[in-house]
């Protein structure tokens, strides 16, 4: 087990290598410099830009920029900001709050899967079943800022049921509606892997033995049948998970959420490199981690998975 | 000051937002008021203001966009500061006089202090003009101080900058500008106290300043949240405050900004976004804010590309103005929010004139245009396609393309538009030379003077001349006029600069940008200043 744990973090190494590699490359080839797109509309005078580029290394070749930046990561230093900020200390600020977002609706999103799918699949082509398959079809089909601005016009501004916008109070109650959305157009496809697994489960012998021993459905249900169906599910919600961290600028942009998206969104605009990598670099060791740690999960449902 | 590129940039949905107005537009919302509002919840009369992420660390001489500048305004007082009609009124200077069109001596007033209980004086201003100046600092406000003598981008070297004693200095111009104490409003030329140069980087974090407001602790700053002000009890000068404090929301988007605004969470706003132009002055009534802004549009035709120098450059140039129709764009594409150019200025400066001569060849006029067009074919036949580039992030594809259609329409031409994905990436051609068709140019004012849109864009050598535009007539008359002190005859002898340009057109004039902001149910007292920023101070919470 620990051997495999070692393992797999060590495929993280030349992950995290290629990814500041390919993202850093990426960002340098962007085409326009973001020195003189500091001064708007204004044409600035070489001379002062040169002076800008040097104090931001944008003056060296790519390979000397990429190492510097390599080192400076190694030491735990990943750059500032055009405003002087350290990048340490962005992420420590917009992190907590885009993962109190997406753990938010990838919970939402698991419970509404395993509560329906389990459902329907008990009670497979009766009327809930199909009536399921409908509604979360259309939700699934509404595109994710339509439906968000849908929810914060008519819950937000017309009702007043709840916060318009996010902005200063990252409590997990402001968040609940974006979150809630987030999770209602994402939940169809969990919510029919559940469904397959469980009649697939209902036929299984195990089940009928059950059944014959005399135990109730009251504890088939939730151990024998539920209990197996939650695999492909799990992965389906981690997998989510990873997507929806890196994929959550709308969101954000939306509901004024000061997230990592909203931030990488406008280091993107304003060409801050060392925002745009070490921020990209981080969500990808994240999806790494999230993925090895349900790759453990499986052990955990699954007696017959062992890993050495 | 630079156009807020990320807050127009942020036109992410724009389609989807569509749905947003489809709803909207039915009638309008209910608004329900104060329960949801955060004004007034701790008894004091804080007013909400939308506003960005500050781009760069909050110190005068390095702040030139939109969201570090609003508050930078707040929390300082320079030498003289600009009332809702673009005046330049004395805030710490006591008097600034023009010894001769070159040489000024500045009084300050006594007993100014910065919130720290250092006393404001001329040491103030002077040292941090010589930072902000100083080529190895490289500030972004360091152009506003090209026209001191000693100044030099290449090599650190002194301003002509001389304290008398406390309260007065002298400045040394190396050239003429009679207009420089109508500057001297801008952030570039704040006072700095002392803990400044003592740690550059904590200031530029919790700066500290001599302004109507004050940072309300040392991290009222929260990153990309909000920054919250409060009244500077010891400010003595004309803009004192008519509530308790202010407090900028740093919004992503416009369209978060304008949500917040219908549900009366934030009180006063300066943008629309897009989606809801058509439908806000209904929605908000008369709490809508629709008014001409200090922002001049136009597109630049590079004098070197070919086909478009010399006289057939300056025919082609006149038939392409002539068939742009220029009312028909900004009342269809833009909903009334823009005005038609007449000139090469603004609406809100003194000396904006809209019956130059010269000034029909900005009016639609197909037949004109077709003759003109066919003029300059006689001398050099046209080929190829007529390209206009533009920045796809900065939400200009519709006028572009609205532009041109009527060009292709009116002459006959193949004419495209031309993206460029990002606004750096266009700069950045359009900078280094590199680009080969017309571009879209933009400029708004540093300070509400006539020449500020004319000086730095179309003199000869000037760092914003895209177009390396260059005309030994042009140039006489800016001198004239920048020569001259009286402000009446000093905008006459632009106006005739403008004259000149009206001939050659180094950019093609489009149209005026308007202000476009509401403010919400809870405040009243709400005017826009010229250059499009809310007097913050003089808004009163009801």
């Amino acid at each position: 087990m620990l051997r495999y744990i070692l393992r797999r973090l060590l495929q993280a190494v030349p992950v995290f290598l290629g990814t500041t590699f390919l993202i850093y490359f990426m960002v340098f080839a962007m085409p326009g410099n973001p020195i003189v797109a500091l001064f708007g509309d204004k044409t600035p005078n070489p001379a002062q830009v040169a002076v800008l580029e040097a104090q931001y290394n944008l003056d060296k070749p790519f390979f000397v920029q990429y190492v510097l930046y390599l080192k400076n990561v190694l030491t735990g230093d990943l750059g500032t900001t055009f405003s002087g900020r350290n990048v340490n200390e962005v992420f420590g600020a917009t992190f907590p709050v885009t993962l109190k977002l997406v753990l938010m609706a990838v919970v939402l999103e698991f419970v509404l899967s395993v509560v329906i799918g389990l459902i329907s699949g008990l009670r497979e082509g009766k009327y809930f079943d199909n009536a399921s398959v409908v509604v979360a079809l259309v939700l699934n089909s509404l595109p994710v800022f339509v439906a968000l601005f849908l929810a914060q016009y008519f819950i937000g501004i017309k009702w007043g049921l709840a916060p318009v916008t996010v902005g200063r109070d990252t409590s997990w109650g402001a968040m609940f509606v974006p979150a809630l959305v987030i999770a209602l157009t994402i939940y169809v496809t969990g919510m029919r892997l559940m469904r397959g697994s469980v009649i697939e489960a209902r036929s299984e012998d195990y089940v009928r033995t059950a059944y014959a021993k005399g135990l109730t459905s009251r504890r088939i249900v939730p151990v024998h049948i539920a209990r197996n169906s939650l695999i492909p599910v799990v992965t389906n919600s981690a997998a989510s998970f990873g997507a929806l961290i890196a994929g959550t600028t709308i969101t954000e942009g939306i509901y004024n959420i000061p997230g990592v998206g909203n931030t990488l969104f406008q280091a993107i605009i304003r060409g801050e490199n060392a925002t745009v990598v070490s921020f990209v670099t981080i969500l990808t060791l994240l999806y790494v981690i999230v993925n090895i740690l349900v790759d453990l999960l499986y052990a955990v449902l699954d007696p017959r998975i062992r890993y050495v | 000051m630079q156009l807020g590129t990320i807050g127009k940039g942020m036109a992410l949905a724009a389609a989807a937002t569509l749905a947003l107005a489809a709803c909207s537009s039915g009638g309008n919302p209910e608004v329900t008021t104060g329960s949801t509002g955060g004004g007034t919840t701790d008894g004091t009369a804080i007013v909400y203001a939308n506003g960005s992420e500050p781009q760069n660390p909050l110190v005068p001489g390095n702040t030139n966009e939109t969201g570090g500048g609003k508050i930078i305004d707040s929390i300082f007082a320079g030498l003289v500061y600009y009332d809702a009609t673009g005046a330049a009124i004395n805030e710490v200077a006591d008097s600034i006089v023009a010894d001769d069109p070159q040489n000024f001596t500045i009084t300050l007033k006594d007993g100014w202090t910065f919130t720290n209980g250092e006393p404001v004086t001329a040491n103030s201003f002077v040292d941090a003009w010589q930072y902000t100046a100083l080529a190895s600092n490289g500030q972004l406000g360091a152009y506003f101080f090209e026209d001191i003598a000693g100044f030099s981008y290449d090599e650190d070297s002194p301003l002509a900058l001389t304290v008398i004693d406390d309260l007065t200095f002298t400045v040394e111009l190396s050239k003429p500008a009679a207009d420089f104490a109508q500057r001297l409003g801008y952030a570039a030329y704040f006072p700095l106290p002392q803990a400044f140069f003592d740690d550059p980087e904590a200031f530029g974090t919790a700066p500290i300043g001599n302004g109507p407001y004050m940072l309300a602790s040392a991290d009222a700053w929260q990153r990309d949240v909000q920054i919250e002000l409060v009244t500077n009890p010891d400010y003595q000068g004309g803009r004192a405050p008519q509530n308790d404090g202010l407090t900028f929301v740093f919004y992503a988007t416009q369209e978060a900004a304008y949500a917040d605004l219908l549900s009366n969470n934030v009180d006063v706003i300066d943008g629309i976004p897009d989606s809801s132009l058509a439908t806000y002055q209904t929605e908000l009534g008369d709490r809508a804010v629709n008014q001409a802004a200090a922002i001049f549009q136009s597109f630049t035709i590079p004098e070197r590309l070919p086909r478009f120098s010399g006289e057939e450059g300056r025919l082609r140039r006149q038939a392409l103005s002539m068939s742009i129709n220029r009312q028909e764009i900004t009342d269809v594409i833009f909903q009334g929010t823009r005005t038609p150019a007449s000139d090469f200025t603004s609406p809100v400066v003194d000396g904006w004139s809209n019956s130059l001569q010269g000034a029909e060849v900005l009016e639609y006029n197909p037949d004109k245009a077709v003759e003109l067009w066919a003029q300059a074919d006689a001398i050099s036949p046209w080929e190829g396609t007529f390209k206009l580039a533009y920045n796809a992030d900065g939400g200009h594809q519709a006028w572009v393309d609205a532009t041109i259609n009527s060009i292709k329409n009116t002459l006959g031409i193949d004419a495209e538009g031309d993206p460029y994905a990002t606004f750096a990436e266009l700069r950045g051609d359009v900078t280094n030379d590199t680009i080969t068709s017309a571009f879209r140019t933009g400029w708004q004012a540093d300070y509400p003077g006539l020449y500020n849109f004319l000086g730095p864009l179309y003199a000869t050598g000037a760092g914003s001349n895209d177009g390396d535009y260059s005309s030994a007539e042009f140039d006489a008359l800016l001198q004239e006029g920048i020569s001259n002190p009286d402000t009446a005859e000093r905008n006459t002898i632009l106006q005739q600069a403008q004259e000149v340009l009206l001939k050659d057109l180094p950019a093609i004039p489009l149209w005026y940008s308007n202000v476009n902001g509401g403010y919400s149910e809870n405040v009243s007292n709400v005017t826009f200043g010229w250059n499009s920023v809310p007097l913050y101070y003089e808004i009163t919470k009801n």
